[in-house]
């Protein structure tokens, strides 16, 4: 029996420029107790689909024909065809958040920050089933010990910004089970957490979907959730569905052009080591020759470029806004030693809160250091940057330059692209007024842009266009030395595959060190050639990205890799294994691992080239050093 | 929370003493004082025989001594020629202009200005919140349209002007007696239930005169916040929970969207005394203002500086309402310190 059939549904949004269709003779169905995997970029049109599902669509949209019928599998109510129903009207309130629920991507903003978890859980219930008050508090209890709350009693009168972000999703998801739906949409419900957490949410929505007997409809762009969690697939793209079928025939046999350069598109860990990923829409490079102006790097490959030496940041946090102020500290960065050598890519991955983009200040001289020195090679041997002063400083910063993780926000949205791109050289008096404007018309075609665009400002371009703009202004100065802190987290899977390409070639073509912060361990796979592994502030593992990969010896680094959810059917996440909140406690990981405070984290070569943090083993018979 | 407010209390009152000094320094900044300026007048008149009698003010009042102890002195910190007796014991200082003690120059309008201010305060929020929601919820409907652009007339029209008309319109069709707050046969009479009714009828024009512009401004705050907090994803989930619309609304986009007018409450009570000026004067209403304007034209500076302080009394009692109030109401100001942990 199918659950939700939607049958020939059309969109349109009425525009200042007329009419756009958004979803175009989509037809596709939910049977019981299935999840069905909807997959496109963004703007393809997937989420449009479920706010019609949810009756939530925006004033400007209009269902020009098709039917979505929601038939209930208890046969308590007779089949609706919700695209008919008025979208405010009390019968599409009756379906919605009991008959069909839906769990958003960002749990940050999906819950109120006025209201307790136990109030916003316990309202579905108290709209929909008939209960007291009082009931419905028994019956959110009893919600958040199945979406596995620890302490459920006390969690229904936290508020969501006391809770961590898997936490608020969990709350989410006990918000939408509560009324027992028929049918869960879940929007993208793990990308904006980190792996681990992400894993044991996928885990959750699972052991909940098996308890409940619902049906699922995952709406995601990352083929490593579809292969985990999907029965069946379909691959939407321009508000058409263009291939659908059971996650076994669409992973093996791929038929649609699209489908096969979307897989295409997806770093995984089986990739030969010089073989490239394949963007949907790749940039064609067209490098001009930017050695003029440059910093003269006489560093050879291979040596130390920059050394992070006992490198500890420490943060104050207020605490106890009313009680009066009794200050607590943070180590975001704990004895931290790590070295990049000149021409590579050295990958620092962690979840949040694990200190890397920290590190990246540190390097950037954005901020005070407790403890330790960052050195930097200029071509005279290693010197401390925190003495550079000056013309000193300002030469270091023309040798140092940053991308950042958000293209919507690291834009300015007044400034003109010319602007953004001139102004590093104005701030640093590089050349003539024309000189300059000639440089912004090169670093234009060097990310692969239309130089015509100058004029235009940012919000005029997409989010993979804009991060290649942040790449070129990134440029501008000439630098040697790059910091990538997460460039494509926020990019659609083809996107992200364009601009790692892009990063590469560029790499390549202009003697650049990366250092490329990310949380995903795929992505860090493809591009870097060596892996530091972060956690708590303390760098846990480093060493070959292979050997790092491939033979991992740290409990955090295996708890990691073990969550990555892989876009291939025969390696499924193994669910019963995962531990994420213990993998990321530094003192409950096993002797010789085990980090308590104060104990510095040192580091020990465990293989040649491979270092693992393990205080235990510090004096004992391993191979012994500091990272080099 | 009992040791917050109590913390709070405890904090006004160096900020009480900085502002008080800061209120006398501006006060004395013109050259001269009150009685030198009368001297000079009447020694330039020929008159000398009243100046011994100045004189004799200036030290009863101890104008003759340095600043510093001049503000001990009104504050109460000083002995000055009847030992200490300054604000701290009870003596609000005397007005040289009127030639009586402070208290019985601003005594009778100090209730009244507080019962206009409080009426219009009351009035702003009681008009302007149910506009402004219906306003950000049909955004770009007619009826959005035509509150804007009453609205913006209520902003740009003069309050003097809009005084005149509704005082004249108000007396042709109810009868009520021009200017003043209350009818002129209960002036100086003591309180009754026909003076307060009296009261009541003449409190309306001036709440709507001084209120028009502050409402006008708050409906189009409470609209633009309002429409910021609408399109939060935390709305669609409340939707999408089936809640009605009008529930909806009230639990959530209204609630986050008052933040900033509970914050607002400190500001507004000042602006309601010095804001009223010109208003009081056309329709001489006896309040606080227009006294504090002569007093400030003619140096009588006990006056004037007692009423500056009085106001920032005001605006200190005011921001600790809206501070307990937002920590009552925003759980993010009254456990923030708890997150983090």
């Amino acid at each position: 029996m199918n659950v939700l059939s939607i049958e020939g549904l059309t969109v349109d949004f009425n525009t200042a420029e007329g009419q756009v269709r958004a979803v175009d003779d989509v037809s596709f169905v939910v049977p019981e107790n299935r999840t069905v995997a909807l997959v496109g970029e963004s703007g393809s049109g997937k989420t449009v689909i479920s706010q019609t599902i949810m009756g939530l669509l925006p004033q400007a949209a209009s269902i020009s024909s098709g039917k979505v019928i929601l038939a209930d599998p208890t046969g308590a109510e007779p089949p609706v065809d919700i695209a008919a129903l008025e979208r405010k009207g009390p019968r599409m309130r009756h379906l919605r958040g009991n008959r069909v629920a839906i769990i958003f991507q960002e749990p940050m903003t999906s819950l109120s920050p006025l209201h307790t978890i136990g109030d916003q859980i316990g309202e579905a219930a108290l709209l929909h089933r008939n209960v007291s008050s009082a009931e419905a508090r028994e019956l959110t209890k009893t919600m958040l010990s199945l979406v596995k709350f620890p302490d459920p009693e006390r969690a229904l009168d936290t508020y969501p910004f006391e809770l961590s972000g898997g936490l608020r999703q969990r709350a989410m998801i006990a918000m939408a089970m509560i009324c027992r739906p028929a049918l869960l949409i879940a929007d993208e419900p793990t990308t904006a957490l980190d792996v681990t957490i992400q894993a044991e949410i996928l885990k959750l929505i699972r052991e909940v979907q098996a308890e409940l007997r619902m049906s699922v409809l995952m709406i995601t762009h990352d083929f490593g959730v579809v292969a985990n969690m999907a029965d069946e697939i379909a691959v939407i793209y321009h508000g058409r569905i263009m291939e659908k079928g059971t996650a076994e025939q669409l992973f093996s046999d791929p038929k649609h052009d699209y489908l096969k350069a979307l897989l295409n598109a997806v770093p995984s860990f089986h990739m030969d080591k010089n073989e490239r990923l394949v963007p949907i829409r790749p940039i064609v490079l067209r490098s001009e020759d930017l050695s003029a102006n440059r910093p003269n790097c006489n560093v050879t490959p291979g040596e130390p470029l920059v050394e992070m030496r006992d490198v500890t940041k420490r943060f104050t946090l207020r605490k106890g806004s009313l009680l009066g102020g009794k200050a607590k500290t943070m180590t975001a960065l704990d004895c931290i030693n790590l070295t990049i050598r000149r021409g590579e890519c050295l990958g620092l991955v962690g979840e949040s809160g694990s200190g890397k983009t920290t590190a990246a200040k540190a390097i950037l001289r954005a901020m005070r250091l407790e403890g330790g020195q960052v050195l930097y090679n200029r071509g005279k041997g290693l010197e401390d940057i925190a003495g550079l002063k000056g013309q000193e400083l300002m030469d270091y910063r023309r040798r140092v330059q940053l991308i950042f993780q958000d293209p919507f926000s690291s834009l300015n949205p007044r400034m003109t692209i010319n602007d953004t791109l001139m102004e590093p050289l104005e701030v640093h008096g590089i050349g003539t007024p024309k000189e300059r404007a000639e440089r912004a018309r090169n670093l234009m075609d060097l990310v692969g842009l239309d130089p015509r665009f100058l004029r235009r400002y940012p919000h005029s371009f997409s989010g993979g266009q804009r991060q290649r703009i942040g790449i070129a202004r990134a440029l501008a100065l000439n630098p040697e030395f790059i910091l990538c802190d997460e460039p494509t987290s926020a990019l659609d899977v083809s996107v992200q595959a364009q601009i790692l390409n892009l990063l590469q070639d560029l790499k390549r073509d202009l003697n650049l060190t990366y250092l490329f912060v990310s949380h995903n361990l795929a992505v860090v796979d493809y591009v870097a050639d060596r892996i530091a592994v972060m956690c708590r502030g303390r760098l846990v593992e480093l060493g070959e990205t292979r050997t790092v990969v491939g033979n991992p010896l740290h409990p955090y680094t295996k708890a990691l890799l073990s969550a990555v959810p892989e876009p291939d059917l025969s390696a499924p996440l193994d669910f019963a294994a995962l531990d994420a909140n213990r993998a990321s406690e530094p003192h409950l990981w096993p002797e010789p691992f085990r980090v308590e405070d104060g104990l510095v984290p040192s580091l020990v070569e465990m293989e040649p080239d491979h270092f693992v943090c393990a205080p235990g083993l510090k004096n004992t018979g391993a191979l012994e050093g500091t990272a080099a | 929370m009992l040791y917050y407010i109590f913390r709070r209390i405890f904090m006004m009152v160096p900020t009480l003493l900085v502002i008080s000094f800061l209120t006398f320094l501006i006060i004395e900044l013109p050259a001269g004082d009150y009685i030198s300026n009368q001297i000079a007048a009447l020694k330039s008149s020929g008159e000398s025989s009243s100046v011994a009698k100045l004189e004799f003010l200036r030290q009863e009042f101890s104008l003759d001594r340095p600043f510093f102890e001049r503000y001990l002195i009104w504050v109460g910190l000083w002995q000055g020629p009847h030992g200490f007796d300054g604000l701290i014991q009870g003596n609000w200082g005397w007005s040289f202009e009127y030639d009586k003690p402070v208290e019985q120059v601003i005594g009778p309008t100090l209730p009244l200005t507080v019962v206009l201010n409080f009426a219009t305060i009351l009035f702003v929020y009681v008009v302007s919140f149910p506009i402004g929601i219906y306003s950000a919820t049909r955004q770009y409907s007619w009826g959005d349209y035509g509150i804007t652009f009453i609205g913006y007339i209520g902003l740009a029209t003069p309050n003097f002007l809009l005084a005149l008309i509704l005082l004249y319109f108000f007396n042709r069709w109810f009868g009520l007696s021009v200017g003043g707050l209350m009818d002129p046969q209960y002036i100086d009479q003591p309180w009754s239930f026909d003076k307060a009714m009296s009261v009541l009828a003449h409190l309306i024009v001036p709440t709507i005169v001084i209120g028009t512009s502050g409402t006008a401004a708050m409906i189009r705050r409470l609209r633009a916040n309002l429409l910021d907090e609408l399109h939060r994803q935390y709305v669609t989930t409340g939707r999408a929970k089936g809640l009605k619309e009008s529930q909806l609304l009230v639990k959530y986009p209204l609630r986050m969207a008052i933040n900033p007018f509970i914050a607002d409450i400190g500001n507004l009570i000042p602006s309601m005394v010095s804001g009223s000026v010109i208003v009081s004067v056309v329709m001489s209403l006896p309040t606080v203002g227009p006294v504090l304007v002569s007093a400030l034209q003619s140096q009588d500076q006990f006056l004037s500086g007692f009423i500056l302080l009085f106001v920032a009394v005001l605006t200190l009692i005011g921001m600790l309402i809206s501070d307990l109030l937002l920590a009552v109401l925003d759980p993010r100001i009254r456990l923030g310190g708890r997150a983090s942990t």
